[in-house]
Protein backbone atom coordinates (compact mmCIF):
# COMPACT_ATOMS: atom_id res chain seq x y z
CA UNK A 1 0.00 0.00 0.00
CA UNK A 2 1.61 3.57 -0.62
CA UNK A 3 1.36 6.84 0.83
CA UNK A 4 0.94 8.91 -2.50
CA UNK A 5 -2.44 6.96 -3.05
CA UNK A 6 -2.02 6.91 -7.05
CA UNK A 7 -4.62 3.56 -6.89
CA UNK A 8 -7.26 6.05 -7.15
CA UNK A 9 -8.44 9.23 -8.63
CA UNK A 10 -8.71 11.93 -5.59
CA UNK A 11 -10.85 14.44 -5.19
CA UNK A 12 -11.06 16.98 -2.89
CA UNK A 13 -13.53 15.40 -0.37
CA UNK A 14 -11.22 12.07 -0.85
CA UNK A 15 -7.92 13.65 -0.60
CA UNK A 16 -9.27 15.46 2.94
CA UNK A 17 -10.77 12.06 4.66
CA UNK A 18 -7.81 10.35 3.65
CA UNK A 19 -5.43 12.13 4.55
CA UNK A 20 -6.95 15.01 6.68
CA UNK A 21 -6.37 18.73 6.35
CA UNK A 22 -2.85 20.57 5.75
CA UNK A 23 -1.88 21.50 9.31
CA UNK A 24 -0.60 25.43 9.94
CA UNK A 25 2.56 25.34 8.34
CA UNK A 26 5.17 28.13 10.20
CA UNK A 27 5.70 31.15 7.87
CA UNK A 28 9.09 32.30 6.64
CA UNK A 29 10.33 35.24 9.50
CA UNK A 30 12.94 37.16 7.56
CA UNK A 31 16.10 34.89 7.33
CA UNK A 32 14.48 32.15 9.18
CA UNK A 33 12.79 29.57 7.30
CA UNK A 34 9.48 28.27 8.55
CA UNK A 35 9.73 25.03 10.83
CA UNK A 36 9.18 22.45 7.82
CA UNK A 37 12.63 23.21 6.62
CA UNK A 38 13.91 21.23 9.81
CA UNK A 39 11.43 18.23 9.28
CA UNK A 40 12.77 17.96 5.75
CA UNK A 41 16.11 17.88 7.16
CA UNK A 42 14.84 14.93 9.93
CA UNK A 43 12.94 12.94 6.89
CA UNK A 44 15.95 12.94 4.89
CA UNK A 45 13.77 13.86 1.66
CA UNK A 46 15.74 14.06 -1.73
CA UNK A 47 14.17 15.60 -4.96
CA UNK A 48 12.43 12.93 -7.31
CA UNK A 49 13.29 14.66 -10.30
CA UNK A 50 15.94 13.04 -10.97
CA UNK A 51 18.90 15.19 -9.04
CA UNK A 52 18.08 13.38 -5.70
CA UNK A 53 19.42 16.66 -4.29
CA UNK A 54 18.38 16.66 -0.54
CA UNK A 55 15.30 18.66 -0.15
CA UNK A 56 16.24 21.21 3.03
CA UNK A 57 19.56 22.32 1.57
CA UNK A 58 17.50 24.00 -1.48
CA UNK A 59 15.04 25.43 0.08
CA UNK A 60 17.85 27.04 2.64
CA UNK A 61 19.57 28.08 -0.49
CA UNK A 62 16.21 29.97 -2.02
CA UNK A 63 15.95 31.36 1.50
CA UNK A 64 19.93 32.54 2.02
CA UNK A 65 19.47 34.31 -1.48
CA UNK A 66 16.84 36.01 -0.82
CA UNK A 67 18.15 37.63 2.23
CA UNK A 68 21.27 38.21 0.41
CA UNK A 69 19.52 39.93 -2.83
CA UNK A 70 16.96 41.85 -0.70
CA UNK A 71 20.49 43.28 1.09
CA UNK A 72 21.18 44.79 -2.43
CA UNK A 73 17.49 46.37 -2.64
CA UNK A 74 16.81 43.73 -5.50
CA UNK A 75 13.65 41.79 -6.55
CA UNK A 76 13.70 39.52 -3.37
CA UNK A 77 10.48 37.31 -2.66
CA UNK A 78 11.07 33.67 -3.80
CA UNK A 79 9.09 31.87 -6.46
CA UNK A 80 7.66 28.44 -6.18
CA UNK A 81 7.70 26.39 -9.79
CA UNK A 82 6.57 22.94 -8.95
CA UNK A 83 7.91 20.39 -11.74
CA UNK A 84 5.18 18.58 -13.66
CA UNK A 85 6.34 18.86 -16.99
CA UNK A 86 8.35 14.96 -16.93
CA UNK A 87 10.28 15.34 -20.11
CA UNK A 88 11.38 11.60 -20.43
CA UNK A 89 9.27 10.11 -23.29
CA UNK A 90 9.79 7.20 -21.55
CA UNK A 91 8.91 8.29 -17.79
CA UNK A 92 5.35 8.49 -16.48
CA UNK A 93 5.50 8.48 -12.78
CA UNK A 94 4.49 12.16 -12.68
CA UNK A 95 1.23 11.86 -14.92
CA UNK A 96 0.06 9.51 -12.70
CA UNK A 97 0.42 10.86 -9.44
CA UNK A 98 -1.07 14.22 -11.08
CA UNK A 99 -4.17 12.62 -12.07
CA UNK A 100 -4.15 10.52 -8.86
CA UNK A 101 -3.01 13.10 -6.36
CA UNK A 102 -3.07 16.16 -7.54
CA UNK A 103 -4.32 17.47 -3.96
CA UNK A 104 -1.22 15.91 -2.46
CA UNK A 105 1.48 17.90 -4.83
CA UNK A 106 -0.77 21.44 -4.48
CA UNK A 107 -0.48 20.97 -0.16
CA UNK A 108 3.27 20.54 -0.80
CA UNK A 109 3.39 23.98 -3.26
CA UNK A 110 1.66 25.91 -0.53
CA UNK A 111 3.47 24.24 2.21
CA UNK A 112 6.96 25.19 0.62
CA UNK A 113 5.86 28.50 -0.35
CA UNK A 114 5.03 29.33 2.94
CA UNK A 115 8.06 27.97 4.57
CA UNK A 116 10.36 29.76 2.24
CA UNK A 117 8.41 33.17 2.06
CA UNK A 118 7.08 32.88 -1.52
CA UNK A 119 4.73 35.24 -2.84
CA UNK A 120 4.38 33.45 -6.35
CA UNK A 121 3.52 30.23 -6.97
CA UNK A 122 3.32 27.88 -10.42
CA UNK A 123 2.86 24.07 -11.40
CA UNK A 124 4.26 23.63 -14.98
CA UNK A 125 3.06 20.96 -17.28
CA UNK A 126 3.77 20.37 -20.69
CA UNK A 127 1.60 22.75 -23.02
CA UNK A 128 0.14 19.32 -24.81
CA UNK A 129 -0.72 17.56 -21.63
CA UNK A 130 -3.81 15.82 -20.74
CA UNK A 131 -3.89 16.59 -17.51
CA UNK A 132 -4.94 20.17 -17.73
CA UNK A 133 -8.60 19.90 -17.43
CA UNK A 134 -7.84 17.63 -14.22
CA UNK A 135 -5.39 19.99 -12.31
CA UNK A 136 -7.93 22.69 -13.41
CA UNK A 137 -10.61 21.10 -11.75
CA UNK A 138 -8.55 20.34 -8.29
CA UNK A 139 -7.16 23.53 -8.63
CA UNK A 140 -11.09 25.06 -8.53
CA UNK A 141 -12.17 22.80 -5.69
CA UNK A 142 -9.66 24.29 -3.55
CA UNK A 143 -10.31 27.96 -4.23
CA UNK A 144 -14.14 27.21 -3.85
CA UNK A 145 -13.01 25.55 -0.82
CA UNK A 146 -10.75 28.77 0.17
CA UNK A 147 -7.76 26.04 1.68
CA UNK A 148 -5.09 28.16 -0.21
CA UNK A 149 -4.15 31.80 1.14
CA UNK A 150 -2.28 32.47 -2.24
CA UNK A 151 -3.03 31.68 -6.31
CA UNK A 152 -1.25 28.74 -7.45
CA UNK A 153 -1.29 29.14 -11.35
CA UNK A 154 -0.63 26.38 -13.46
CA UNK A 155 1.47 27.41 -16.69
CA UNK A 156 2.40 25.55 -19.85
CA UNK A 157 5.71 25.27 -21.35
CA UNK A 158 6.55 24.46 -25.03
CA UNK A 159 6.53 20.43 -24.71
CA UNK A 160 10.17 20.09 -25.15
CA UNK A 161 13.13 17.97 -23.73
CA UNK A 162 15.02 20.69 -21.97
CA UNK A 163 12.65 23.20 -21.27
CA UNK A 164 11.81 20.44 -18.42
CA UNK A 165 15.63 21.37 -17.13
CA UNK A 166 14.91 23.48 -14.08
CA UNK A 167 16.86 27.01 -15.41
CA UNK A 168 14.86 26.30 -18.47
CA UNK A 169 11.62 26.30 -16.52
CA UNK A 170 12.31 29.10 -14.40
CA UNK A 171 13.40 31.19 -17.41
CA UNK A 172 10.17 30.71 -19.04
CA UNK A 173 7.51 31.86 -15.93
CA UNK A 174 9.96 34.92 -15.93
CA UNK A 175 10.71 35.63 -19.41
CA UNK A 176 8.51 33.31 -21.93
CA UNK A 177 11.82 31.70 -23.06
CA UNK A 178 12.64 28.40 -22.54
CA UNK A 179 15.85 27.89 -22.71
CA UNK A 180 18.06 26.75 -20.01
CA UNK A 181 20.34 29.84 -18.33
CA UNK A 182 23.74 29.70 -17.67
CA UNK A 183 25.51 30.37 -15.54
CA UNK A 184 23.26 31.43 -13.02
CA UNK A 185 21.41 28.99 -11.23
CA UNK A 186 17.20 29.08 -10.38
CA UNK A 187 17.89 29.45 -6.28
CA UNK A 188 20.09 32.45 -7.09
CA UNK A 189 18.56 34.29 -9.63
CA UNK A 190 15.44 32.14 -10.89
CA UNK A 191 12.47 33.41 -12.25
CA UNK A 192 12.59 37.51 -13.76
CA UNK A 193 15.45 37.30 -12.10
CA UNK A 194 13.94 36.32 -8.22
CA UNK A 195 15.16 33.49 -6.32
CA UNK A 196 13.44 30.53 -6.99
CA UNK A 197 12.45 26.71 -5.90
CA UNK A 198 11.76 24.50 -9.11
CA UNK A 199 11.06 21.36 -7.11
CA UNK A 200 9.36 17.92 -8.87
CA UNK A 201 5.63 17.12 -8.23
CA UNK A 202 6.34 14.16 -6.48
CA UNK A 203 9.08 15.48 -4.13
CA UNK A 204 6.30 18.38 -3.11
CA UNK A 205 3.62 15.21 -2.63
CA UNK A 206 6.40 13.67 -0.10
CA UNK A 207 7.00 17.35 1.64
CA UNK A 208 2.84 17.41 2.03
CA UNK A 209 3.25 14.11 3.92
CA UNK A 210 6.48 14.76 6.06
CA UNK A 211 4.47 18.35 6.85
CA UNK A 212 1.55 16.76 8.19
CA UNK A 213 3.20 13.28 10.12
CA UNK A 214 6.62 14.60 10.62
CA UNK A 215 10.47 13.80 9.33
CA UNK A 216 10.67 10.29 11.66
CA UNK A 217 7.71 9.26 10.27
CA UNK A 218 8.72 10.09 7.01
CA UNK A 219 12.39 8.20 7.55
CA UNK A 220 10.20 5.03 8.54
CA UNK A 221 10.55 3.37 5.29
CA UNK A 222 12.92 2.89 2.62
CA UNK A 223 16.68 3.20 3.04
CA UNK A 224 18.39 5.90 5.35
CA UNK A 225 20.42 7.46 2.46
CA UNK A 226 17.22 8.32 0.25
CA UNK A 227 14.23 7.65 2.67
CA UNK A 228 10.69 7.11 1.60
CA UNK A 229 8.71 6.00 -0.84
CA UNK A 230 9.45 6.51 -4.69
CA UNK A 231 7.77 6.06 -7.91
CA UNK A 232 8.69 4.01 -10.28
CA UNK A 233 8.11 3.91 -14.22
CA UNK A 234 8.58 0.32 -15.43
CA UNK A 235 8.51 -0.33 -19.43
CA UNK A 236 9.48 -2.42 -22.26
CA UNK A 237 9.12 -6.21 -22.26
CA UNK A 238 7.48 -6.50 -18.87
CA UNK A 239 3.80 -8.28 -18.68
CA UNK A 240 2.46 -5.02 -17.43
CA UNK A 241 4.06 -1.48 -18.22
CA UNK A 242 3.48 1.17 -15.64
CA UNK A 243 3.77 2.92 -12.63
CA UNK A 244 4.76 1.61 -8.77
CA UNK A 245 5.33 2.96 -5.20
CA UNK A 246 7.96 1.11 -3.66
CA UNK A 247 9.88 1.69 -0.58
CA UNK A 248 13.58 2.84 -1.84
CA UNK A 249 15.64 0.10 -1.78
CA UNK A 250 13.16 -2.58 -3.14
CA UNK A 251 14.90 -5.07 -5.26
CA UNK A 252 14.77 -4.52 -9.26
CA UNK A 253 13.31 -8.15 -9.83
CA UNK A 254 10.47 -7.70 -7.00
CA UNK A 255 9.74 -4.33 -8.68
CA UNK A 256 9.42 -6.81 -12.40
CA UNK A 257 7.06 -8.88 -10.24
CA UNK A 258 4.76 -6.08 -9.30
CA UNK A 259 4.46 -5.40 -13.22
CA UNK A 260 3.85 -9.27 -14.30
CA UNK A 261 7.33 -10.63 -14.76
CA UNK A 262 9.14 -9.76 -17.75
CA UNK A 263 7.98 -11.30 -20.82
CA UNK A 264 11.25 -12.47 -22.62
CA UNK A 265 15.28 -12.40 -21.25
CA UNK A 266 15.93 -9.65 -20.99
CA UNK A 267 19.84 -8.40 -22.05
CA UNK A 268 19.60 -4.76 -20.53
CA UNK A 269 18.08 -1.76 -18.56
CA UNK A 270 17.65 1.57 -19.38
CA UNK A 271 17.38 3.62 -16.10
CA UNK A 272 17.13 6.99 -15.28
CA UNK A 273 15.95 8.06 -18.64
CA UNK A 274 17.04 9.20 -22.35
CA UNK A 275 19.92 11.10 -20.17
CA UNK A 276 20.30 8.39 -17.75
CA UNK A 277 22.44 5.24 -18.66
CA UNK A 278 22.12 1.47 -20.15
CA UNK A 279 23.07 -1.60 -17.86
CA UNK A 280 23.67 -5.29 -18.65
CA UNK A 281 21.21 -7.49 -17.71
CA UNK A 282 23.34 -9.86 -15.66
CA UNK A 283 23.47 -9.43 -11.68
CA UNK A 284 20.94 -6.15 -12.27
CA UNK A 285 17.57 -7.28 -11.28
CA UNK A 286 19.23 -7.86 -7.01
CA UNK A 287 20.58 -4.27 -6.89
CA UNK A 288 18.41 -2.40 -4.50
CA UNK A 289 16.26 0.59 -6.48
CA UNK A 290 17.58 3.54 -4.77
CA UNK A 291 19.73 6.15 -5.92
CA UNK A 292 23.26 5.07 -4.44
CA UNK A 293 22.81 1.42 -4.75
CA UNK A 294 21.85 1.89 -8.14
CA UNK A 295 24.43 4.19 -9.00
CA UNK A 296 27.29 1.81 -7.35
CA UNK A 297 26.10 -0.47 -9.60
CA UNK A 298 27.15 1.23 -12.40
CA UNK A 299 23.36 2.57 -13.80
CA UNK A 300 21.81 5.76 -13.44
CA UNK A 301 18.45 6.32 -11.00
CA UNK A 302 17.54 10.12 -12.68
CA UNK A 303 13.82 9.89 -12.63
CA UNK A 304 13.49 6.30 -11.57
CA UNK A 305 12.68 4.56 -14.24
CA UNK A 306 13.59 1.39 -15.93
CA UNK A 307 13.13 0.35 -19.41
CA UNK A 308 13.83 -3.75 -19.97
CA UNK A 309 14.97 -4.64 -23.43
CA UNK A 310 14.69 -8.45 -24.35
CA UNK A 311 16.77 -10.51 -26.64
CA UNK A 312 14.29 -9.85 -29.48
CA UNK A 313 15.64 -6.60 -29.91
CA UNK A 314 18.42 -4.84 -30.91
CA UNK A 315 19.83 -2.22 -28.82
CA UNK A 316 22.02 -0.06 -31.19
CA UNK A 317 18.70 0.40 -33.03
CA UNK A 318 17.06 1.88 -30.07
CA UNK A 319 19.94 4.18 -28.96
CA UNK A 320 19.67 5.10 -32.82
CA UNK A 321 16.24 6.46 -32.58
CA UNK A 322 16.49 7.65 -29.22
CA UNK A 323 19.97 9.64 -29.68
CA UNK A 324 18.19 11.29 -33.00
CA UNK A 325 15.02 12.47 -30.85
CA UNK A 326 17.44 13.49 -28.26
CA UNK A 327 19.71 15.82 -30.74
CA UNK A 328 16.52 17.29 -32.06
CA UNK A 329 15.84 18.32 -28.84
CA UNK A 330 18.43 20.95 -28.16
CA UNK A 331 17.97 24.28 -27.30
CA UNK A 332 20.38 25.08 -29.65
CA UNK A 333 22.18 27.29 -27.59
CA UNK A 334 25.59 25.72 -27.47
CA UNK A 335 27.96 24.56 -30.22
CA UNK A 336 28.97 21.03 -28.62
CA UNK A 337 24.75 20.84 -28.22
CA UNK A 338 24.04 21.77 -31.75
CA UNK A 339 26.95 19.97 -33.92
CA UNK A 340 27.93 17.34 -31.70
CA UNK A 341 24.76 15.76 -30.54
CA UNK A 342 23.52 15.13 -34.31
CA UNK A 343 27.12 13.86 -35.20
CA UNK A 344 26.90 11.36 -32.50
CA UNK A 345 23.73 10.51 -33.37
CA UNK A 346 24.98 9.50 -36.59
CA UNK A 347 27.51 7.61 -36.03
CA UNK A 348 25.49 5.60 -33.63
CA UNK A 349 22.85 5.56 -36.76
CA UNK A 350 25.95 4.30 -39.02
CA UNK A 351 26.46 1.35 -36.02
CA UNK A 352 23.03 0.27 -36.47
CA UNK A 353 23.02 -0.33 -40.19
CA UNK A 354 26.10 -2.05 -39.75
CA UNK A 355 27.78 0.86 -41.79
CA UNK A 356 30.32 1.69 -39.37
CA UNK A 357 34.27 1.49 -39.90
CA UNK A 358 36.46 0.96 -36.85
CA UNK A 359 38.03 4.79 -37.67
CA UNK A 360 34.53 6.18 -37.43
CA UNK A 361 34.08 3.86 -34.00
CA UNK A 362 37.06 6.03 -32.67
CA UNK A 363 35.95 9.23 -33.73
CA UNK A 364 32.55 8.52 -32.10
CA UNK A 365 34.45 7.52 -28.69
CA UNK A 366 36.27 10.89 -29.23
CA UNK A 367 33.08 13.08 -29.47
CA UNK A 368 31.43 11.61 -26.87
CA UNK A 369 33.94 12.92 -24.73
CA UNK A 370 34.52 15.86 -26.49
CA UNK A 371 30.63 17.24 -25.98
CA UNK A 372 30.68 16.68 -22.13
CA UNK A 373 30.91 19.42 -19.54
CA UNK A 374 30.83 21.76 -22.18
CA UNK A 375 27.40 22.69 -22.47
CA UNK A 376 24.92 25.23 -20.51
CA UNK A 377 23.03 22.59 -19.16
CA UNK A 378 23.30 18.63 -19.13
CA UNK A 379 21.69 17.70 -21.97
CA UNK A 380 25.18 16.94 -24.03
CA UNK A 381 26.12 15.24 -21.10
CA UNK A 382 23.21 13.50 -20.47
CA UNK A 383 23.08 12.16 -24.37
CA UNK A 384 26.70 10.89 -24.51
CA UNK A 385 25.91 8.95 -21.43
CA UNK A 386 22.91 7.35 -22.80
CA UNK A 387 24.72 6.33 -25.88
CA UNK A 388 28.46 5.72 -24.25
CA UNK A 389 27.18 3.38 -21.33
CA UNK A 390 24.95 1.50 -24.22
CA UNK A 391 27.72 0.66 -26.32
CA UNK A 392 29.56 -0.52 -23.22
CA UNK A 393 26.49 -2.72 -21.67
CA UNK A 394 26.28 -3.80 -25.39
CA UNK A 395 29.60 -4.61 -26.06
CA UNK A 396 29.04 -7.84 -27.76
CA UNK A 397 26.14 -6.28 -29.92
CA UNK A 398 28.56 -3.91 -30.77
CA UNK A 399 31.50 -6.27 -32.01
CA UNK A 400 28.69 -8.19 -34.19
CA UNK A 401 27.45 -4.77 -35.65
CA UNK A 402 30.70 -3.92 -37.00
CA UNK A 403 31.84 -6.89 -38.39
CA UNK A 404 27.85 -6.19 -40.40
CA UNK A 405 25.89 -8.62 -38.29
CA UNK A 406 23.37 -8.20 -35.73
CA UNK A 407 22.00 -10.88 -33.25
CA UNK A 408 18.69 -9.74 -34.03
CA UNK A 409 18.14 -9.55 -37.95
CA UNK A 410 20.43 -11.38 -39.35
CA UNK A 411 19.15 -11.25 -42.98
CA UNK A 412 17.57 -7.58 -43.29
CA UNK A 413 19.23 -4.49 -43.68
CA UNK A 414 17.96 -2.03 -41.02
CA UNK A 415 17.56 0.67 -43.41
CA UNK A 416 15.60 2.97 -41.28
CA UNK A 417 16.34 2.73 -38.08
CA UNK A 418 14.25 5.84 -36.86
CA UNK A 419 11.16 4.43 -38.06
CA UNK A 420 10.30 1.32 -35.73
CA UNK A 421 11.34 -0.19 -32.20
CA UNK A 422 10.15 -0.13 -28.69
CA UNK A 423 11.65 2.80 -26.54
CA UNK A 424 9.15 5.83 -26.82
CA UNK A 425 10.35 8.42 -29.31
CA UNK A 426 7.21 11.72 -30.02
CA UNK A 427 6.73 12.68 -33.57
CA UNK A 428 8.94 16.15 -33.97
CA UNK A 429 6.97 18.94 -33.00
CA UNK A 430 9.12 21.59 -34.12
CA UNK A 431 6.39 22.82 -36.85
CA UNK A 432 4.31 23.61 -33.82
CA UNK A 433 6.41 25.06 -31.37
CA UNK A 434 9.32 27.50 -30.98
CA UNK A 435 11.83 26.97 -28.38
CA UNK A 436 12.62 30.40 -27.72
CA UNK A 437 9.51 31.70 -26.68
CA UNK A 438 5.56 31.22 -26.76
CA UNK A 439 3.37 30.11 -28.86
CA UNK A 440 2.13 31.19 -32.04
CA UNK A 441 -1.41 30.77 -31.09
CA UNK B 1 61.53 18.83 -7.78
CA UNK B 2 59.76 21.96 -8.50
CA UNK B 3 56.19 22.93 -7.18
CA UNK B 4 53.48 23.44 -9.16
CA UNK B 5 52.90 27.18 -10.56
CA UNK B 6 49.93 29.34 -8.16
CA UNK B 7 47.09 29.46 -9.36
CA UNK B 8 45.94 32.86 -9.89
CA UNK B 9 42.58 33.66 -11.71
CA UNK B 10 40.05 31.40 -13.46
CA UNK B 11 38.89 31.69 -16.69
CA UNK B 12 35.66 30.95 -17.82
CA UNK B 13 33.48 30.55 -21.18
CA UNK B 14 29.79 30.84 -21.17
CA UNK B 15 28.81 28.43 -23.95
CA UNK B 16 24.93 29.96 -24.28
CA UNK B 17 26.80 33.28 -25.57
CA UNK B 18 29.77 31.23 -27.53
CA UNK B 19 29.49 31.49 -31.60
CA UNK B 20 32.01 29.43 -32.78
CA UNK B 21 33.94 32.45 -34.43
CA UNK B 22 37.52 31.02 -33.24
CA UNK B 23 39.08 34.37 -32.72
CA UNK B 24 40.12 33.63 -28.99
CA UNK B 25 42.05 30.38 -30.50
CA UNK B 26 43.82 32.53 -32.86
CA UNK B 27 44.62 34.54 -29.92
CA UNK B 28 45.98 31.96 -27.43
CA UNK B 29 46.56 29.12 -29.85
CA UNK B 30 48.24 27.56 -26.98
CA UNK B 31 45.90 28.04 -24.63
CA UNK B 32 42.76 27.23 -26.17
CA UNK B 33 41.96 24.40 -28.84
CA UNK B 34 38.91 24.10 -31.21
CA UNK B 35 36.39 21.09 -31.43
CA UNK B 36 35.87 19.64 -34.95
CA UNK B 37 32.98 22.01 -35.04
CA UNK B 38 35.09 25.14 -34.50
CA UNK B 39 33.95 25.65 -30.65
CA UNK B 40 36.34 26.50 -27.98
CA UNK B 41 37.95 23.91 -25.86
CA UNK B 42 39.72 25.30 -22.68
CA UNK B 43 42.34 23.62 -20.40
CA UNK B 44 40.51 20.61 -19.14
CA UNK B 45 37.94 20.47 -21.51
CA UNK B 46 35.14 22.01 -19.35
CA UNK B 47 33.92 25.73 -18.66
CA UNK B 48 36.34 26.86 -16.13
CA UNK B 49 39.81 26.85 -16.71
CA UNK B 50 42.52 27.48 -13.74
CA UNK B 51 45.08 30.12 -14.95
CA UNK B 52 49.07 30.17 -13.43
CA UNK B 53 50.40 33.54 -13.67
CA UNK B 54 52.41 32.59 -16.87
CA UNK B 55 49.11 31.83 -18.59
CA UNK B 56 47.37 34.99 -17.42
CA UNK B 57 48.29 37.17 -20.46
CA UNK B 58 46.73 34.36 -23.53
CA UNK B 59 43.55 34.04 -21.30
CA UNK B 60 43.66 38.17 -21.35
CA UNK B 61 43.97 38.28 -25.20
CA UNK B 62 41.71 35.19 -25.72
CA UNK B 63 38.97 37.20 -23.79
CA UNK B 64 39.62 40.13 -25.03
CA UNK B 65 39.72 38.55 -28.68
CA UNK B 66 35.97 37.45 -28.20
CA UNK B 67 33.38 39.64 -30.20
CA UNK B 68 30.20 38.33 -28.02
CA UNK B 69 32.17 38.39 -24.82
CA UNK B 70 32.00 34.63 -24.05
CA UNK B 71 35.12 34.72 -22.04
CA UNK B 72 35.71 36.30 -18.52
CA UNK B 73 38.16 35.92 -15.70
CA UNK B 74 37.81 35.88 -12.65
CA UNK B 75 41.36 36.92 -9.88
CA UNK B 76 41.12 34.07 -7.27
CA UNK B 77 40.24 36.07 -3.94
CA UNK B 78 43.79 35.91 -2.11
Amino acid sequence: MGRLGIETRSSLSMHLSQYGALPAIAQRHGRTPGALVGELEKSGLRGRGGGWFPAFRKWNAVVDSSVERGRFNRTRHPVVIANGMEGEPASAKDAVLMASSPHLIFDGIAAAAATIGATDAFLALHRDSNLLPILTKALDERHAAGIDSMTIALVTPPARYVASEESALSHWVGEGIATPVYPDRPFQKGAAGRPTLVQNVETLSHVSLVARYGGDWYREVGVPSAPGTTLVTVGGAVAEEGVVEVPTGTPVHEIIQMCGGTTEPIRGYLTGGYGGGWIAAEGFDRTPWDPDSVRDAGAVFGASLMWLIGESECPLTEMARVSAWMAGESAGQCGPCIYGLPSISDDIHHLAMRHMSDAEMKRLEARLKLVQNRGGCKHPDGTARFVSTGLKAFSDEVALHLDRRCSVSTSRPVSRPGTEGSLPVPLPRLALVDVSGRDFE
Amino acid sequence: MSTPDPVVSTLLLNPTVCDGRGLCHHAAPDLIDLDEWGYPILPGGGLRADLTKAQVKAAEDATHACPVLALHIEKRKQ
